[in-house]
């Protein structure tokens, strides 16, 4: 056995281990740090802060202090051990049931695999869609791709639901105020503003052009949107809410949002409909290779671009300032 | 191709369409949107039921221009058009149920939200029902995972906040499950699609090796599926989740939600894995295990709960029970017997829970025994509903919960005689500890106390609520008694599933 | 254990799911918790990602019009990861969504302390 380190306190093992347990702070004291209620002094708020840590320092001594609450060291031993188990149990269980599956796929024996075959043999011609991802979830597999658009605007209703702040609400609730992030605005960052200025509309540009290009290269509605959305969010973060609600406020996304899923709705609706009824569409797939080819897979694309981005941007405003 | 088959699809796109109208619609407009979407997905399904029915023959329906193994599809069968029907009007008389109370407690700027999430949830029940490819029911799987937990949070409480994320975690690892036992049955099939998909699991197992592996892949599918329609062991979250909600929610969270997975494990048995497989008959036997706990496990924190609504959530978990131990008996009686309780289970709870609330109300709005006191003299229809849902729970006959249980019991013969001792003990103690729960609330309802008490304290169901109620009393009972052809049709839909 | 060798990437993804999905059930912290959850969905795509591609084949963009299937990869994983990935983004963010209500309602992340409290509350 070795001695006990006298300045155990400040050894690397201490800081290591705390770290570990999430307990240590690598930023403490090396970081300019503003606290929240510099901002917005007043002494209520101190109050109600001291109050709340108050609170939590008694719930602390409630859960795990010895002397009240003796099952909860054991319990919590217990309890890291099973999960060490449990979890050791199910990767074996899957490994070993990995490992005694027949052969993947066969990728050599493509008779095997006639559902991809025929996707990329016959995808180019049926879909007009050089990117045979894209022909395959936008036109074979359409319905499974608007089922995950509605996913999406589940989650954002969901989400609207949770996060917005009304008129109706009590305005000086601590839920209002902590939820209005206005205050942690950067106010005229010039650095900030001068790099939104010149990436902005690349990013914009960049996104567009991959919501367009979908069905002729790597991309697509989903990844495009992604792209545009995190372009309208460095906006914000560089100009502000009120700049930015000039142009993207509620009623802007709502009608943006509706009018492209209503449009996917009722494009998807008389494709299957003609489909499954074999009527002939008017819908032609082009010329393979052009911009506007592919049938509907464009449009459809550009739809999906739309909600995504309108999601995106919609998620993150609803975050930080509960509305949109 | 009629105009008639298309019907499931209309239903479908008609649901997911009004749920986004009602995006920009003014609260109102959302509200009779989804009403008469619900009521004209009722209609429809009925004239899919009725067309099934008389040509005898289910039907595929490509979702695009392209067959079988490469696009979409749905498949419509009686079985399909029933479920459909009978979901469809369960919600109608929900949401008519608890309108008054939707009108008080959610906040005026989120009844749209509430009705979009009720649309929604609507369009992936159907889509779950009518679906024939496995990667589409995933999909819609999580449709109906963040409605149901929109439906959850409607209140905006702390507790139903913590309701809301127990019930997450647990679906969401459900959906990891079935995600995984998905992407690994994809790994050696090579299909999506259920017709294809069983074809090359037949061939597989006609080669007599890989029992074992599969038999993990397939238990993945169906736990993942248990875990999410809460199976007894994972059923932690159903109390919560059903306890603290709006009432129209708690009666849709409880009588449709987890069936419609229900739904679709009992489609993968027979459509996927087949249901006299080897695989199957591994299985099964452990659902029928987890069916007997559940059914008295259930009862049991049923009996031991104070609260009434947390009561009623608890029996679901036993309800459920029951359901698992149909299936699990491992043949097709017992299949049928499960299906019914699905759909009796469905009236029952969602009238059970309408009702609550309507007592509720007249009691000041306390949920204990005690202050229900009476509570069936201040409002007769309330005490009326609950006292004949209870009945129909016990298995009094007229109603539509003596017919499941007559059905359980005489599936049992069916089975292995190990299979029947069992399942008749576990039934016949499983009733007695209904009753002595379901008898003590319905004694309590009607204890006679003094003309004070009579008068109703707080607020009397509305007309809305009083009709709806009329409505699903008068609905199980003619399910109770018209049970022969639904019954029957239920038989010759699961002949046409294989 | 050759076998193991050869197929990696599938070994990798089925560790990291079970390790996703003993994070979302078995961690108390509900940040971590939402880790877990994505963890897991990644491990997911991983493995279909992994299931599709095929040495030496092409990423399925016609290029040239060549349209032989011994040329591209299977498409079918690539299309289930798009889809896959928009689910696990909406599920993260709803479920974020809730840990900051809660978070303003009770202070903490910790989900056994959250129930500590409601039981206190109850009592």
């Amino acid at each position: 056995m070795s001695r006990p380190n006298p300045n155990y306190e400040n050894s690397f093992w201490d800081h290591f281990s705390k770290w570990l347990k999430g307990e240590y702070d690598p930023f403490k004291g090396r970081l300019e740090t503003k606290t929240a209620d510099e901002a917005v002094s007043g002494d209520e708020k101190v109050r109600d802060v001291d109050l709340r840590l108050a609170d939590i320092g008694k719930y602390h001594v409630d859960m795990y202090e010895e002397g009240i609450n003796r099952y909860v060291g054991r319990y919590r031993k217990l309890y890291r051990f099973l999960s060490v188990f449990i979890v050791l149990f199910f990767i074996g269980l899957l490994l070993w049931t990995v490992s005694a599956l027949p052969g993947y796929g066969n990728p050599h024996e493509p008779e095997n695999n006639i559902v991809a075959e025929r996707y990329i043999e016959k995808g180019l011609k049926e879909t007009g869609a050089v990117n045979i991802v894209t022909g395959m979830i936008l036109d074979y597999r359409a319905f499974d791709t608007f089922g995950e658009s509605c996913v999406l605007f589940a989650a954002s209703c969901c989400v609207l639901f949770l996060l917005r702040v009304d008129k109706d609400d009590d305005p000086h609730s601590a839920a209002v105020e902590e939820m209005n992030d206005r205050h942690y605005e950067p106010r005229n960052d010039a650095i900030l503003q001068k790099a939104a200025n010149f990436l902005v509309p690349l990013i914009i540009i960049f996104g567009i052009y991959v919501v367009l290009n979908g069905h002729l290269s790597p991309g697509g509605g989903f990844s495009g949107g992604a792209i545009i959305g995190s372009g309208l969010i460095l906006y914000l973060t560089a100009y502000g809410f009120e700049k930015t609600q000039r142009f993207m406020n509620e009623k802007v996304v709502k009608a943006l949002t509706v009018c492209a899923l209503l449009f996917y709705c009722f494009a998807k609706s008389y494709s299957f409909y003609t489909g499954a009824n074999h009527l002939e569409s008017f819908i032609s797939t082009g010329t393979p290779g052009d911009i506007l080819s592919a049938g509907l897979i464009v449009y459809l694309n550009i739809c999906v671009g739309i909600v995504v981005a309108c999601t995106m941007y919609s998620f993150y405003t609803l975050f930080r300032k509960g509305g949109i | 191709m009629t105009l008639v088959q298309n019907f499931p699809f209309f239903c479908i796109i008609l649901s997911m369409f009004s749920a986004i109208l009602s995006f920009v619609m003014p609260q109102k407009v959302a509200k009779y949107i989804h009403i008469a979407m619900v009521s004209a997905v009722f209609v429809l399904s009925l004239g899919t039921l009725s067309y099934v029915a008389g040509t005898g023959e289910s039907y595929t329906f490509m979702m695009g221009h392209f067959p079988a193994p490469w696009g979409n599809e749905i498949r419509v069968g009686v079985l399909e058009a029933l479920m459909a029907a009978s979901f469809s009007i369960i919600m109608l008389l929900s949401v008519f149920g608890g309108m008054a109370h939707v009108e008080r407690e959610v906040p005026n700027s989120r009844k749209s939200l509430l009705y979009i999430l009720l649309d929604l949830l609507m369009a992936s029940l159907l889509a779950l029902i009518y679906t024939n490819d496995l990667f589409t029911a995933y999909v819609f799987i999580e449709i109906n995972t963040i409605a149901a937990c929109g439906l959850i949070i409607v209140k905006k409480q702390g507790r139903t906040y913590v309701s809301a994320i127990r019930y997450m975690i647990m679906s969401l690892v459900g959906s990891g499950l079935f995600l995984i036992g998905l992407s690994l049955l994809y790994g050696t099939t090579d299909h999506l699609l259920m017709s294809p998909a069983k074809e090359a699991l037949d061939e597989i197992f006609a080669a007599g090796v890989y029992h074992i592996p599969f038999v993990v892949i397939a238990a993945l599918i169906v736990i993942g599926l248990g875990i999410k329609s809460g199976m007894y062991l994972f059923h932690t979250w159903i109390p919560d989740a059903y306890g603290y909600t709006t009432p129209t929610c708690s009666a849709i969270l409880s009588s449709l939600v987890s069936k419609g997975y229900i739904f679709l494990m009992i489609k993968i048995f027979f459509r996927v894995i087949g249901f006299d497989s080897i695989i199957s008959r591994y299985l099964v036997n452990i659902l029928f295990v987890l069916g007997l706990i559940g059914m008295i496990m259930g009862s049991i924190a049923a009996i031991k709960e104070k609260d009434i609504r947390r009561m009623t959530a608890f029996s679901s978990v036993a309800q459920i029970g029951y359901i698992y131990m149909g299936i699990g008996l491992g043949t097709t009686a017992g299949v049928v017997a499960a299906l019914f309780h699905v759909v009796a289970h469905g009236i029952m709870k969602s009238q059970l829970f309408i009702s609550i609330s309507g007592l509720i109300d007249v009691s000041d709005g306390k949920q204990d025994p005690h202050s229900l006191r009476g509570a069936g003299y201040r409002s007769k229809i309330a005490g009326v509903a609950y006292t004949t849902a209870s009945m129909s729970m016990i298995g009094i006959p007229l109603f539509c919960g003596f017919v499941s249980k007559y059905l359980f019991a005489s599936s049992a013969m069916t089975a292995s005689s190990g299979k029947l001792i069992a399942a008749w003990i576990v039934l016949g103690i499983s009733t007695i500890l209904n009753t002595i729960y379901f008898m003590r609330m319905v004694i309590a309802i009607y204890m006679p106390v003094d003309a004070e008490m009579r008068k109703a304290h707080g607020i009397v169901p509305s007309r809305t609520e009083a009709v709806a109620m009329a409505g699903m009393i008068l609905f199980n009972i003619a399910v109770g008694v018209m049970s022969p052809p639904i019954i029957q049709a239920l038989e010759s839909g699961i002949a046409m599933f294989g | 254990m050759g076998a193991f060798l050869a197929n990696y990437e599938e070994v990798t993804a089925i560790i990291l799911f079970v390790i996703g999905m003993g994070n979302l059930l078995l961690q108390p912290n509900l940040i971590k918790k939402i880790i877990g959850l994505d963890v897991m969905d990644a491990a997911v795509y991983l493995f279909l990602a992994a299931k599709g591609y095929i040495a030496g084949r092409a990423a399925p963009i016609v290029v040239d019009g060549i349209l032989d299937a011994e040329h591209y990869i299977n498409p079918v994983p690539a299309g289930l990861v798009l889809t896959g990935i928009v689910v696990s983004v909406s599920v993260s963010a709803l479920m974020m969504a809730l840990t900051i209500c809660l978070y303003r309602e009770y202070h903490t992340l910790n989900l056994d302390e959250i129930m500590m409290k409601l039981r206190k509350e109850e009592d």
